[in-house]
């Protein structure tokens, strides 16, 4: 790689892909989209305890569950990924 | 509008608590976090829990750890938050503060998916510390010391794994080798690609072993394995000589022993014996016990049973994993075992306990094996049991906690000086209703009756150097009493003191001797019996008497003052005298000062409104120093003498100073620093107290002097973390009091009021609130006040729990299966929880939790209640899995039956895997019996959960998911009048004014809307352009509404002035325009006016004024049973001295963990209008030259700040 290349706008969308998980590119599917927000938002809920304690009330369970619940769904946040048309 | 806030009362719940030595030596201490606060815990000697210090930090702690380098006596704190950096913390005693030892940023701040904050796991030989995040992040920083013994971080070395999630981490003990971390990791980059989920189903989870190579300064994937998919926690096992070394795996229904090379080693967790057969059951905390010789593990299930894990192990084979059942407490977030054979409890939810060890678990109890693990086709063979009462551990102190806080009224029920907050309180059968009212709990230790009404009290010792008081001296207006202090107290007569005269004064002169000041004249008492006595001249007599332990100063009739000093013989000498213009009103001289022979300072008020010191040094010849005018004539003067502080437990440093107090006749309490060269009196500030001229007493609190003022109730002045706090105390009004010390009770007051004597300590320093506790049976939903009878109607509800019959008929089947047959706990209506906790139910449901039923059963009901009787006195549970969501009384327009109730419920409802109902309804109740019980009325079926209802003009408003309705009442069910269904998602709140409805949506923020009676029909005609998801909601005014949403923040909205005339000028009121509509939403937006970052999700607001003739402010109640105030600043003035001591705060003192404080008060919109107090007030906590700098830029002296952060304190409470 040349030392132009570094700065050049695709090299640093890389750079920032690999380095902050959820980055998005022009070719982003609705499916990627919205997982990437689902995982955001689980690892928001489980690090703020006063909102893990609300839905803990909410639901009836308790706090440890919840948080365990909450990394359980980061799994598959929005059920499978769509059948990927063949380009 | 500029809104100052300010926390009134600390949150309570605990996110996170660890326990060691953080100020070094044998003392055992426990940091907890309670969200944004970061406290230090000691438990004394008599077992109960004492705060040391408390600390706002500005940011959402996350996790807690702490570790201790190898050979050190003490450990150090860090801190995992959502700051993006690594926090190590010391406790510093000599200050009492905690010390920023390193700060590391590794990413942006917030509480992100992939910055580190989440987990911490410490080297168990303090080497190393690794924090970690939900998902790729790991870092590790290596831990040493330099040449000079000071502890030393490394830069961060990377142990990421992208597209992996990580359920938890922890720290392997492999002794001196090189430092493992464990952690528990999925992989879920197939599961994203496999669109047949084939990938997603075998996705497994690993235990991963990353080693950090101190030679190399590296950290490798050492060892992967596949563990059980339900793993969700990792603990420690003691290596390198004391154990075997590697990791527990807990996991749903079972615990795995792992370690690198060894087979694993499996046990199920035993399930009680009532659990739902597709519950699991899922560790939630866990605690590690060490001694000598052996080790255990406590690991606490989501039911709150504990099990006492323990390992057979030859050397660093482990041969057996057993899991005991130990006892059962509420469920917690953390759990500490003491060295001093303590259990400390973080409840999740309501109190925290404080346990004694009794055992350690070695009877034999049901008790689960990997020896006899037997798997059969359906899985492994579960091992039941049944809990039981506490065998092992016994509470000691529990320590109050208001989590949750579900809803909150401020209302003067009992007809008192200032309002009490009624809040809901806890979750299940831990659930209250707490009644709050601003001041310290007292404890009353006795109360006896004299013969008469007395006048004035006074204790005496003996001696100087003696620790009790000897006599208590009670004077009535033709009389004295003295009482002996010993064993018991009792009367005695021949201690020389005169009883057939009235007391002025009593007190212990010289070192061994005592006074007596009477109307004509002034009785000492030798300590061998001798007496001499001055009388008065003439036919005057003695007004008024100061003194202290070597000089007295008395006022006779008409003016005159007489001084007398101790002389080294330990006669009294009349030395001065000073004629004063008129009649004195009171006086008062400062104690004598270390090592000094007399104190310098005379205050005397006179009735022309002034104040005035005298000089008593022997050259001034009782010189007037300075005068001071009041604003009425004063009836009490008090000197309060503040020893300088360098911090310590008593908080900030301070220089010495020396206050004037007064309490003058129009029920002020005046206070002024007396200059101690000159004498000359400054800043003064003055507090209204009560409708009764304060008398001023001083007594001992903490070992330091305080000021206990008398006015129409009992207020408390003392320091406390550095701040002068003036606290009421809950207590009735007293006439006279005097500190008191005996070996019952080490610091005490004596009072009088009527003609009982009392004695009573003051309890829980520091605490903006005493509480009320009244328990009740679920999670409290909502509740209304019944305004004429004064009663308030609660509505309860829990979701996958059984009715009180079925629980009743479950438990006798389980005692009469255990062949007990005890339970005397049958009768359904004395179901309450709590309260007594010791009385013999075998099974309080407060301990043991209800038992789990399916997730769509309910229970629910509606109690009427009378909060002065502390009595329920209508109870009606619903049927049917029918629970109740929505409450409001209504009075239809018709008349006919005045004020009803109206309680929506939902039946059946299901949140997962969709929101599912059988039916909602909107039950229709009547009053009876003086408003004390109910009666149904009717029950209308709707579509949906009303989850909100109001009454308007007449009729009843109900928000019923995304429709709003109004309904009239009819015969037999309500009747539909009008609707608009054009709502965005869920109606939770609905307020009205005049024509205008406020509807708040969960989702969408506030909707004003219109009716108009002539068409009949419901508009929008202006909405938020913002989305917030609203869990509270307040009406502010015609234009303006508060909110809060659930990220935790508090806002106001507002229509616009032109606006809002527009349509109330309008003859459509804006119906045109709302027919065109805008951007998808209504016509008018409206503007935001002020915003807030709480940090903690406010469930409740109310406007309210705390204090007599005090300004109204907004008070919040939160999840995280915390209580806070906005107020608004009514000068432009207090705006920008106020923004500016904030600006200079944030630049001066950062927050102590790391967060920037504008980004934590901006963390999702941008803070606007809001002058956090809460920091401000930090100000007497900096050090004395920042203090002085500040004050400087802000052309001030740092004790004018100071009033002004008082000042502005007491506008609110």
């Amino acid at each position: 790689m040349q030392a132009s290349d570094r700065f050049n706008i695709n090299s640093q969308l890389e750079h920032l892909q690999a380095k902050y998980v959820g980055t998005g590119h022009a070719d982003l599917s609705r499916f990627e989209w919205a997982v990437n927000i689902q995982r955001d938002c689980y690892a928001s809920y489980v690090g703020h305890y006063p909102i893990l304690g609300y839905f803990a009330i909410a639901e009836n369970e308790s706090i440890g569950r919840e948080r365990y619940n909450f990394m359980q769904k980061m799994l598959l946040p929005c059920g499978l990924p769509p059948e990927r048309e063949d380009d | 509008m500029y809104l100052y806030s300010l926390t009134l009362q600390r949150a309570t719940g605990i996110v996170s608590a660890i326990n060691g030595s953080f100020s070094g030596g044998k003392t055992q201490e426990i940091v907890v976090a309670r969200g944004k606060l970061l406290e230090l815990l000691r438990p004394d000697d008599n077992g109960k829990i004492q705060t040391l210090l408390s600390v706002e930090i500005f940011g959402a702690i996350r996790s807690l750890a702490q570790f201790r380098l190898t050979g050190a006596q003490k450990d150090y704190i860090v801190v995992g938050s959502d700051s993006g950096r690594i926090v190590i913390l010391d406790y510093n005693k000599e200050k009492n503060v905690f010390d920023k030892i390193h700060q590391e940023t590794f990413g942006k701040s917030g509480c992100r998916r992939i910055v580190p904050g989440q987990y911490l796991a410490i080297d168990p030989k303090g080497r190393a510390v690794m924090i970690g995040a939900c998902e790729k992040q790991k870092l590790v920083y290596v831990l040493n010391r330099d040449t000079a013994a000071r502890l030393t971080i490394s830069s961060p070395l990377e142990a990421h794994k992208s597209h992996t999630l990580v359920y938890s981490i922890c720290g392997v003990d492999c002794g001196f080798d090189n430092p493992i971390f464990a952690a528990i990791e999925l992989d879920y980059s197939e599961a994203d690609q496999d669109s047949t989920g084939q990938a997603a189903s075998e996705a497994q989870k690993h235990l991963t072993f990353y080693e950090l190579d101190l030679g190399l300064n590296h950290v490798s994937r050492k060892w992967s394995e596949a563990v059980d998919n339900g793993a969700n926690l990792l603990v420690t096992v003691p290596g390198g000589g004391d154990g075997p070394s590697g990791v527990l795996v807990c996991a749903e229904n079972f615990v795995i022993y792992k370690n690198q090379g060894h087979p694993d080693v499996r046990a199920v967790i035993p399930r009680r014996a009532d659990l739902p057969a597709e519950r699991g059951v899922l560790i939630v905390s866990a605690a590690m016990h060490k001694q000598k010789a052996m080790f255990f593990f406590l690991l606490q299930t989501e039911y709150g049973d504990i099990f006492k894990v323990t390992l057979d192990h030859d050397n660093d084979r482990v041969t057996e994993l057993k899991i005991k059942y130990f006892d059962t407490i509420a469920v917690t977030a953390s759990m500490c075992v003491l060295k001093s054979g303590h259990l400390f409890a973080a409840s999740e939810f309501g109190n925290h306990g404080f346990y004694q060890f009794q055992g350690i678990g070695d009877e034999a109890d049901v008790e689960s094996s990997s020896a006899s693990l037997m798997e059969t086709e359906e899985g492994f063979q579960p091992v039941f049991f049944q809990p039981r009462r506490l065998k092992n551990l016994l509470r000691i102190d529990q320590i109050e906690s208001l989590m949750p806080i579900m809803d909150m009224k401020v209302i003067n029920l009992f007809e008192e000086e200032t309002p009490q907050i009624f809040t809901l309180c806890g979750r299940g059968p831990r659930s209250s209703l707490r009644m709050l009212r601003p001041g310290l709990a007292i404890s009353e230790m006795a109360v006896s009756e004299l013969p008469g009404e007395p006048s004035a009290v006074w204790t005496v010792k003996k001696n100087v150097t003696d620790e009790f008081d000897a006599y208590i001296v009670v004077s009535f207006s033709n009389a004295t009493l003295v009482l002996s202090i010993g064993e018991t107290v009792e009367e005695v007569s021949d201690t020389g003191f005169l009883d057939s005269t009235p007391s002025l004064a009593v007190s212990l002169i010289g070192d061994d001797s005592l006074m007596q000041v009477h109307p004509n004249g002034i009785r000492h008492i030798r300590e061998d019996g001798r007496i001499n006595e001055w009388r008065t001249p003439g036919k005057r007599t003695i007004a008024k008497v100061g003194s202290n332990r070597l000089q007295v100063v008395i006022a006779l009739s008409g003016g005159e003052i007489v001084y007398f000093e101790v002389d080294t013989t330990g006669q009294l000498i009349e030395v001065d005298k000073h004629e004063m213009s008129g009649d004195v009103a009171c006086l008062d001289i400062a104690p004598v000062p270390e090592g000094r022979q007399r104190s310098r300072f005379l205050a005397v008020g006179s009735y022309d409104n002034t104040i005035r010191i005298l000089s008593l040094d022997p050259e001034d010849g009782m010189q007037i120093l300075s005068v001071q005018s009041v604003s009425s004539a004063p009836e009490s003067l008090l000197f309060l003498e503040v020893q300088a502080s360098i911090g310590g437990e008593d908080g900030a440093d301070h220089p010495a100073s020396l206050f004037l107090n007064a309490g003058l006749q129009n029920g002020v309490l005046f206070r002024t620093v007396v200059d101690m060269v000159t004498g000359q009196l400054s800043d003064s500030r003055s507090r209204f107290l009560g409708l009764r001229a304060p008398k001023l007493f001083s007594i001992i609190v903490r070992g330091k002097r305080a000021m206990l003022c008398l006015s129409s109730r009992p207020w408390l002045g003392y320091i406390h973390q550095g701040h002068f706090l003036l606290t009421p105390l809950s207590y009735e009004t007293l006439e006279y009091a005097a500190s008191f010390a005996s070996d019952q009770c080490a610091e005490g007051v004596v009072a009088v009021a009527g003609s009982a004597l009392r004695v009573f300590t003051i309890e829980r320093l520091g605490e903006t609130f005493n509480e009320t506790v009244i328990p009740l049976r679920y999670t409290p939903r909502k509740f209304v006040l019944q305004p004429k009878r004064k009663l308030l109607v609660i509505i309860e509800s829990d979701q996958g729990a059984f009715t009180a019959e079925e629980r009743e008929a479950a438990k006798k089947e389980c005692f009469e299966a255990a062949g007990t047959g005890e339970n005397e706990n049958g009768n359904v209506d004395q179901m309450e929880n709590g309260g007594d906790e010791d009385k013999d139910d075998p099974l309080s449901d407060e301990h043991y939790g209800y038992p789990k039923a399916e997730s769509d059963k309910w229970v629910s009901c509606i109690r009427v209640l009378d909060p002065k009787t502390a009595s329920t006195t209508c109870l009606l549970e619903l049927q049917d899995n029918e629970a109740a969501f929505s409450i409001c009384t209504v009075n239809f327009h018709d008349k006919e039956y005045g004020t009803l109730l109206a309680v929506g419920t939902a039946k059946g409802l299901q949140f997962w895997p969709r929101r599912t109902l059988a039916a909602g309804f909107i039950h229709i109740y009547r009053f009876v019996d003086e408003g004390r019980s109910l009666e149904l009325l009717h029950k209308t079926q709707v579509e949906g959960v009303p989850t909100a209802l109001c009454q308007f003009q007449g009729r009843l408003l109900a928000g019923i998911g995304n429709v709003l309705r109004l309904y009239d009442l009819g015969k037999r069910r309500l009747l539909r009048k009008c609707e608009n269904k054009l709502f965005p998602n869920t109606i939770v709140s609905i307020q009205t004014y005049r024509d205008r409805i406020y509807v708040g949506d969960i989702q969408e923020s506030f909707h004003y809307c219109k009716y108009r009676r002539d068409e009949n029909q419901l508009y929008i005609f202006a909405d938020d352009s913002v989305p917030r998801w609203l869990t509270a909601s307040y009406h502010i005014d015609f234009d303006t509404m508060a909110g809060a949403d659930k990220f935790g923040n508090v806002y106001f909205v507002r229509l616009p002035q032109d606006v809002s005339d527009e349509i109330e000028e309008d003859p459509t009121g804006g119906k045109i325009k709302w027919e065109q509509g805008k951007l998808n939403g209504a016509p008018n937006k409206m503007e935001e006016i002020v915003q807030f970052h709480v940090g903690d999700v406010v469930t409740c607001l109310q406007k309210a004024s705390l204090i007599p003739g005090g300004g109204e402010c907004l008070i919040y109640g939160t999840v995280m049973g915390s209580l806070g105030a906005l107020l608004a600043f009514t000068s432009r003035d207090d705006v920008d001295f106020f923004s500016h001591l904030e600006m200079y705060m944030r630049q001066e003192y950062p927050p102590l963990c790391g967060r920037d404080h504008m980004g934590y008060r901006s963390a999702y919109f941008p803070v606007k209008d809001v002058i956090d107090g809460d920091l401000c007030e930090q100000f007497p906590t900096l050090p004395l030259d920042l203090q002085r700098k500040i004050a400087d830029e802000l052309d001030r002296t740092p004790g004018e700040i100071l009033k002004k952060l008082e000042e502005a304190r007491n506008k609110i409470i």
